[in-house]
């Protein structure tokens, strides 16, 4: 069967075949060459944490915890292997399914969940320290602040200098849906004619909630970097590897002065799209079960056994892990306390604001009243 | 369908949808996810199955696209309704909506018309992540060219979304999403099509009237009349507002609520013979009540009824913060005690 958007006229990187075979390319697998068992079983370790947090996720949201949560199942290759070829010094503008990236990114994934808990907006880590902008729940917005950012980047003399210090790139994420909007497609205007240090990376996992590729385009999504001038590569998003190795090379294009990427990473959105949807209602589990096959943690782990690189002890203290941090996540997000009501007032504006000030100090004698009233006559409202 | 049916707000919706795709081939329904999946709060569930993919259509993610081109079927003679999935998601489209769509008529002097509804799901109260809880109505209202209409009871949903798509000038449909599975009686009997839509672009009977003939889309209606004091509300905000007139009942105050179920225009008659009795306003609605629709009906009010006025109009809303965090938002959104609050401070006046 073949997956939905699929076009077998379109190359596809890959290094590593569903069944964890390693395939040659000329031009990628260089990319790879240094990344000896460690390395590998790093980024096996990375994609296992990153499900087991996905998973714990979404079973805190079933149990009441969380508001919603929007899985990244499915998606583990695509997202490391792009943030581990990221150098500390760029900078990622993720979308809101990036929690594969927000690990390469040294995020505490207890500050995810503060957005999806409903205590926070942003997420409690800082932006500027960790190279990682907060989630953007808006289709495509962040692709513009990305391209901005690159531009900025440009001209601070941070690109094209030859130290690989100083040189740095900025990566977007965005979903095949995202490709309609025209924030997008100005995102691409704009790093076209600036030529500016960005990689544009599609995750094209087939699905917009329940619309299927084909609503969004004729031609397969890599296509439509080509036409706006951008260098665009279509990759197995499954394959950590061919992913690492294709945003590596595009970072270095960057960097370099080269100018911007376009990367489609075909994948596979395992699960629903958030936990509100429901995934029965437009897509069949035959299309499921082709995708489960190509599961880009087992592919991994296939190499691994087939090298005799995985031992047992690896496979146990990893679990062991996981399992520690799942119930650390668990404690965490339980006493996650709601923030005091008067702390809607802040920061609406970085000075002091006339309006903002009178209703904030209106609702702090309101809710005082509230208390007053419930010392003496025990009475309560609320 | 004919008789009186009990339904929940999404329901009615629907069935007005299907009414009105019944009744008029020129009408088609475009949003994102509302074809197979029938909207992310399954209010077009089952249209796209009965009346096809080339009339219930799932669009690109894209709601500049979604409205532009809805403009230019529009212009063929198509009557497009349009749903925007969430509040929060309606500006990529409010270029096409401002100075495009709003200002056709007038730009063609008349010509030209542009029968497109926009149904938003707006307001709060479901516990959900930033975006998908905002009341913009007012930047709407704010734009010459569109009527801005939100339903507060399934009835009404049913009949005002079949007013909307009569009508001939461009619609913002307003849906209190909190609202969607409250059930009400809905009256299926009734039937409008772009024939019965007057000049002025309204269909049904102008005057507030029960016998059958639907209250026209821009008229407001006493919900439950009183008199001591007036509540104006609309959509997301009625069901507060009588449950806070109920709450004052017990207190022996009498309290008349205005269901406004228009913000453009505005029913200024039906607000000031309802505070020519009381002599007393306050105005509840969910969105921010800096420069909100309740400043305009406390001019509107005051304008009219100064002389009969005990109490200066008083306003229940958001503040001037971004909507707020899940875990906090009962404290943005106007609950009972703050309208409660304010009835106690109009009447200390
Ligand atoms: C401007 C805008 N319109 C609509 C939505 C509602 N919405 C949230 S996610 C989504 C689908 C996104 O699909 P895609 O870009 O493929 O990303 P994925 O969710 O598959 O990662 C939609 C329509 C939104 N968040 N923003
Ligand atoms: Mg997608």
């Amino acid at each position: 069967m073949i997956p939905t958007g699929d076009r077998t006229d379109v190359d596809t990187v890959q290094l590593l075949t569903p069944s964890g075979e390693r395939l040659d390319h000329p031009d990628y697998s260089p990319r790879i060459a240094h990344l000896g068992p460690d390395a590998l079983r790093g980024l096996y370790r990375d994609m296992v944490l990153v499900r087991r947090f996905d998973n714990e996720a979404t079973s805190l949201q079933r149990q009441g915890e969380l508001a919603l949560w929007a899985q990244c199942l499915g998606q583990e290759a695509a997202q490391v292997g792009s943030g581990r070829a990221l150098a500390p010094h760029d900078y990622a503008f993720p979308s809101y399914r990036e929690h594969g990236v927000a690990h390469t990114r040294g995020i505490d994934p207890t500050d995810i969940l503060r957005l999806f808990r409903g205590v926070d907006h942003g997420g409690g880590w800082d932006p500027t320290e960790r190279g990682f902008h907060l989630y953007t729940l808006v289709i495509a917005a962040h692709t513009l602040h990305a391209t901005g950012y690159a531009m900025g980047l440009q001209r601070d003399g941070l690109v094209g200098t030859g130290d690989p210090e100083r040189d740095s790139a900025v990566i977007t994420y965005f979903g095949d849906g995202a490709t309609s909007q025209g924030d997008l497609n100005e995102s691409l205007v704009f790093a076209a004619v600036n030529n500016a240090p960005l990689v544009l990376f599609c995750q094209n996992n087939q699905w917009a909630i329940s619309e299927p590729t084909t609503r969004q385009s004729r031609v397969p999504l890599v296509k439509r970097g080509e036409g706006f001038g951008i260098p665009s590569v279509r990759v197995d998003g499954n394959d950590v590897l061919a992913t690492y190795a294709v945003t590596a090379e595009a970072l270095d294009r960057a960097r370099s002065g080269g100018g911007p990427t376009f990367i489609e990473a075909f994948t596979y959105r395992m699960g629903a799209h958030t936990t509100s949807d429901d995934p029965t209602r437009y897509r069949s589990s035959a299309e499921e079960e082709y995708w489960r096959q190509r599961d880009p943690i087992e592919r991994l782990r296939r190499l691994l056994v087939a090298d005799g690189e995985l031992p047992d002890t690896f496979v146990a203290e990893l679990e062991a892990e996981a399992e520690a941090r799942g119930e650390q996540l668990r404690t965490a997000v339980r006493a996650m306390q709601a923030p005091a009501a008067a702390q809607m007032f802040d920061h609406v504006y970085a000075s002091p604001h006339a309006v903002v000030e009178s209703e904030r100090a209106w609702f702090t004698e309101y809710e005082a009243s509230f208390l007053d009233a419930g010392a003496t006559d025990g009475g309560t409202h609320r | 369908m004919t008789g009186v049916e009990r339904m929940t707000f999404g329901k009615a919706i629907n069935a007005g949808l299907r009414r009105c795709l019944e009744q008029d081939p020129k009408v088609l329904l475009m949003g994102e996810d509302i074809g197979t999946l029938g909207g992310v709060f399954r209010v077009t569930e089952s249209l796209q199955k009965d009346f096809g993919a080339d009339r219930v259509i799932d669009t690109p993610l894209a709601e500049s696209g979604i409205v532009g081109t809805a403009i230019g079927l529009a212009l063929r003679g198509y009557r497009p309704v349009l749903e925007i999935q969430f509040d929060g998601f309606i500006f990529p489209a409010f270029n096409q909506i401002t100075t495009q769509l709003a200002k056709m008529s007038y730009r063609s002097r008349g010509s030209l018309h542009l029968p497109v509804v926009i149904r938003v799901p707006y307001g709060g109260g479901i516990g959900a992540v930033e975006h998908h809880s905002e009341s913009p109505e007012v930047l709407f209202a704010h734009t010459p060219g569109l009527r801005v209409i939100a339903p507060a009871s399934p009835n009404d949903a049913f009949v005002m979304i079949q007013q909307a798509v009569a009508s001939p000038d461009p619609v913002m449909f307003f849906e209190p999403k909190a609202r969607y599975w409250d059930k009400g009686d809905v009256d299926l009997s009734v039937t409008i099509t772009a024939t019965d839509a007057t000049d002025a672009g309204e269909a049904g009977d102008p005057a507030a009237s029960t016998s059958g003939t639907p209250v026209a889309m821009d008229r407001a209606r006493v919900a439950r009349p009183g008199t001591d004091l007036t509540i104006a509300a609309y959509g997301a905000t009625v069901a507060m507002a009588l449950r806070a007139a109920e709450a004052a009942a017990a207190e022996g105050i009498s309290v008349e609520v205005v269901d406004l179920r228009s913000i453009s225009p505005l029913d200024a008659a039906t607000l000031v013979t309802s505070v020519r009795k009381t002599r007393r306003c306050v105005v509840v609605h969910e969105a921010p009540v800096f420069y909100g629709t309740g400043g305009e009906i406390a001019a509107r009010i005051t304008e009219e009824c100064f002389y009969e006025l005990e109490a200066p109009v008083l306003r229940v809303g958001g503040f001037h913060t971004p909507y707020p965090v899940n875990k906090v938002e009962q404290a943005y959104l106007p609950n009972l005690d703050r309208i409660l609050d304010a009835i106690t401070r109009s009447l200390a006046y």
